[in-house]
């Protein structure tokens, strides 16, 4: 015989409920509201009086369906792990090759390169007091440092994350080295994944910026590029993670990153372009702080809302535009100087966090980067994290486990209504473009890093081994120094010299001239002379010196 | 906390180098100001000279540079600026990422404190306060024995 669906309320179910609300409120007496750090209410307890679970189609839907709330793919984790992305970039790029070989060979296929902050200047090491370079990712500035950084690794079968804001110079290196090896521009395959100028403008100030007009140009060309000679490469990451690293919360972060997305995407269009085209080559990437719930409820409200999204406001048809493809990386703000062995504790509760909020890539952090650049046996320990998380705690053996929790799915519902909110504000603004010229967006992100900090300093916030729980530091943790040595430095100095006196400068002239003029003509598209210039032999600096001149710098737009 | 004085201290809150990391910076310059102090808050990516030709101009009493990816190695290039531009009474102060290597070799270089994640506002505050009274009273000592000196 065949169950019958349980009909709800339940009979008895208010008599119940009112009773335990009863028995709850002797046993606690007067209690203080909270709140979770977007500002929803938390109740002590959820039932199906919160949710019910009887619009399951259409908030819900099953996993690779609309609207995707429960997973973007059929199989999900079951079906396939995550991709463990762990940053690497230190030194020179032998250094690179060396640490990405060992990568490999353990059995590695995504990667990520992160170049020194002196390419995120727009800086060749020559430009930049030698004494920072490579101390924080790797040197990386000509064709011939991209093609050490890959000796011996086959481009063709890799997945590279390239840390590379506009205007793309690392990728058009590597484009130049796939050219030189003979390698299929089709076959290039990975995310440009620090495309998103918009959050570089508000919340991370690591980069050199274009002008925003010149910002805002350069992205749709190098979307529209991608689109046309790139199948395998993902040129747009919306970076959630910085909003939230300056100080946004889960909500108002994923809030600002669906709309910052969503004027991608106008931009685009309004550019002539069909959605269907370059919608399903979105990435997102996002913090998953230690609010452990908060942060699941999130990520499941900021998929339903996209799949939403792109298919009433933009039409899209193509089922992979609906899905909202996410990197999560584990929160770098809670960890602490003291105690930092608890970090480990903090990184696995944020790694569970993301894993069952469903992401496609996961950054776990090194329990020793407040200390330093995180050591390699730290950052082995955060690997394990992970593969412990998915083989021994077997996380992933059921998709999306929280879905149907009361608690969860209530919480999803709310947080949803929080980041519409946000996403609103922004629209009223003007959109996420004029949100940043008018400074709505950086006031909105600076009040609440106040205000979280004002709850740490008050105690309203335990941190444990800072304002509370304090105990003997543990000294032995302190990590050892890794830094590049200064001939090993000097060395690289002298090879970028060698570079630049063995190219034609004929040639490198006429590909940074066409670049110049390129920014001028609005037919042209400027990434493709980027590349151009690339091939021609112009070096990372140069190119980003060239477009400066034409397109003018931007200035971070911040306050106090 | 707010510290009462007629003339608040003068602080300028800036980062050398290459990275942009501003969090930290941005929340310590807002807990100073409204400490009561005078607070000059520069973008991130400031050359030495810059910071030695602005602390001239707005008479700071100290200086915090907040670090987040090792550009607290070009601090020592700074105390040694201010020496030669006779700003040898202004305190340097230095918060951020600073493993204990670089803490020693910073102190070494005449920084006269490192704050690292998880210091206090208050804490932050009172040291500041401190170090501000002992710049300003060097600070006029030394214009006063210049001006008896010529």
């Amino acid at each position: 015989m065949s169950q019958q669906p349980i009909q709800l309320p339940l009979p008895g179910f208010e008599a119940a409920r009112v009773r335990w609300q009863g028995e709850y409120d002797q046993q606690i007496g007067a209690e203080n509201t909270r709140r979770n750090r977007s500002g929803v209410e938390i109740q002590p307890l959820y039932s199906p009086a919160d949710w019910s679970g009887g619009r399951y189609l259409e908030s819900l839907g099953f996993p690779g369906q609309v609207p995707m709330t429960r997973g973007i793919y059929p199989s999900m984790h079951r079906g396939r792990s995550w991709s463990q992305r762990q940053l690497i970039g230190l030194g020179t790029p032998e250094d690179y090759n060396e640490r990405l070989k060992r990568i490999l060979d353990a059995g590695g296929s995504a990667v990520s390169l992160i170049p020194c902050n002196s390419v995120y200047r727009g800086f060749d090491a020559d430009q930049v007091d030698a004494l920072l370079l490579g101390t924080c990712g790797a040197v990386v500035n000509s064709v011939d440092d991209m093609d050490t950084c890959f000796d011996g690794v086959d481009i063709a079968t890799l997945s590279t994350a390239m840390n590379d804001p506009l205007p793309f110079t690392l990728l058009a290196l590597l484009l130049a080295v796939a050219k030189r090896r003979g390698v299929p521009w089709s076959k290039v395959t990975g995310t440009s994944n620090q495309s998103d100028y918009i959050s570089h403008f508000v919340a991370n100030h690591m980069f050199f910026r274009i002008a925003l007009p010149g910002s805002r140009r350069i992205l749709v060309d190098h979307i529209d590029f991608a689109a046309r000679h790139l199948p395998g490469w993902n040129p747009v990451s919306v970076v959630g993670q910085h909003m939230q690293q300056a100080g946004a919360t889960p909500a108002e972060a994923m809030g600002l990153t669906l709309s910052t997305a969503v004027q991608y995407a106008q931009d685009c269009i309004a550019r002539g372009m069909d959605p269907d085209t370059f919608l399903p080559r979105f990435t997102f990437f996002f913090d998953i702080s230690i609010s452990f719930f908060e942060e699941i409820a999130k990520l499941r409200a900021g998929r339903r809302i996209w799949c939403k999204l792109v298919r009433e406001r933009f039409g899209a048809r193509d089922p992979r535009a609906w899905r909202f493809k996410f990197h999560g990386q584990t929160s770098g703000v809670d960890l602490t100087r003291q105690q930092p062995l608890n970090n480990i504790s903090r990184v696995t509760a944020q790694a569970m966090a993301g894993i069952f909020g469903g992401l496609q890539s996961l950054h776990t952090d090194a329990h020793d980067e407040v200390l330093s650049v995180p050591t390699e046996g730290a950052a082995r320990i955060a690997v394990s994290t992970q593969n412990i998380l998915r083989e021994e705690a077997h996380l992933t053996d059921v998709i999306d486990p929280l879905g149907g929790s009361y608690y969860v799915e209530k919480l999803t519902d709310d947080m949803e209504e929080e980041i519409r909110a946000v996403m609103d504000r922004i629209e009223d603004a003007g959109g996420m473009y004029r949100a940043v010229e008018s400074g709505t967006v950086q006031s909105m992100i600076g009040a609440s890093a106040l205000a979280f900090q004002e709850k740490v300093e008050s105690g309203e916030q335990t941190i444990v081994g800072v304002n509370a729980y304090r105990g003997e530091d543990d000294l032995s943790m302190r990590a050892a120094l890794s830094r590049p040595r200064p001939e090993v430095m000097q060395a690289q100095l002298e090879r970028l010299a060698r570079y630049k006196r063995g190219r034609s400068m004929d040639t490198v002239n006429a590909g940074l001239g066409d670049l110049a003029r390129s920014a001028g003509s609005e037919q042209d598209n400027i990434y493709e002379k980027v590349v151009d210039a690339a091939i021609a032999g112009a070096t990372h600096g140069e190119i980003v010196a060239t477009l400066r001149e034409e397109m003018g710098c931007g200035e971070p737009l911040v306050q106090v | 906390m707010t510290v009462k004085r007629h003339e608040p201290p003068r602080v300028l809150v800036t980062k050398l180098g290459l990275d942009g990391h501003d969090r930290g910076s941005r929340l310590v310059a807002a807990f100073l100001r409204d400490a009561g102090m005078e607070v000059i808050y520069t973008n991130p990516w400031q050359e030495i000279a810059a910071v030695v030709q602005l602390a001239l101009q707005e008479d700071v009493d100290v200086i915090g540079i907040s670090s987040l990816a090792t550009d607290h190695l070009l601090v020592p290039k700074l105390t040694r600026a201010l020496s030669e531009a006779g700003l040898g009474h202004v305190r340097v102060v230095v918060g951020g990422i600073v493993p204990d290597e670089d803490e020693r070799m910073l102190l070494e270089a005449g920084v006269s404190r490192v704050f690292h994640p998880g210091s206090s506002r208050d804490e932050i505050i009172m040291e500041v306060d401190g170090l501000a009274r002992h710049a300003r009273r060097e600070g006029s000592d030394d214009r006063n024995g210049d001006s008896d000196g010529g």
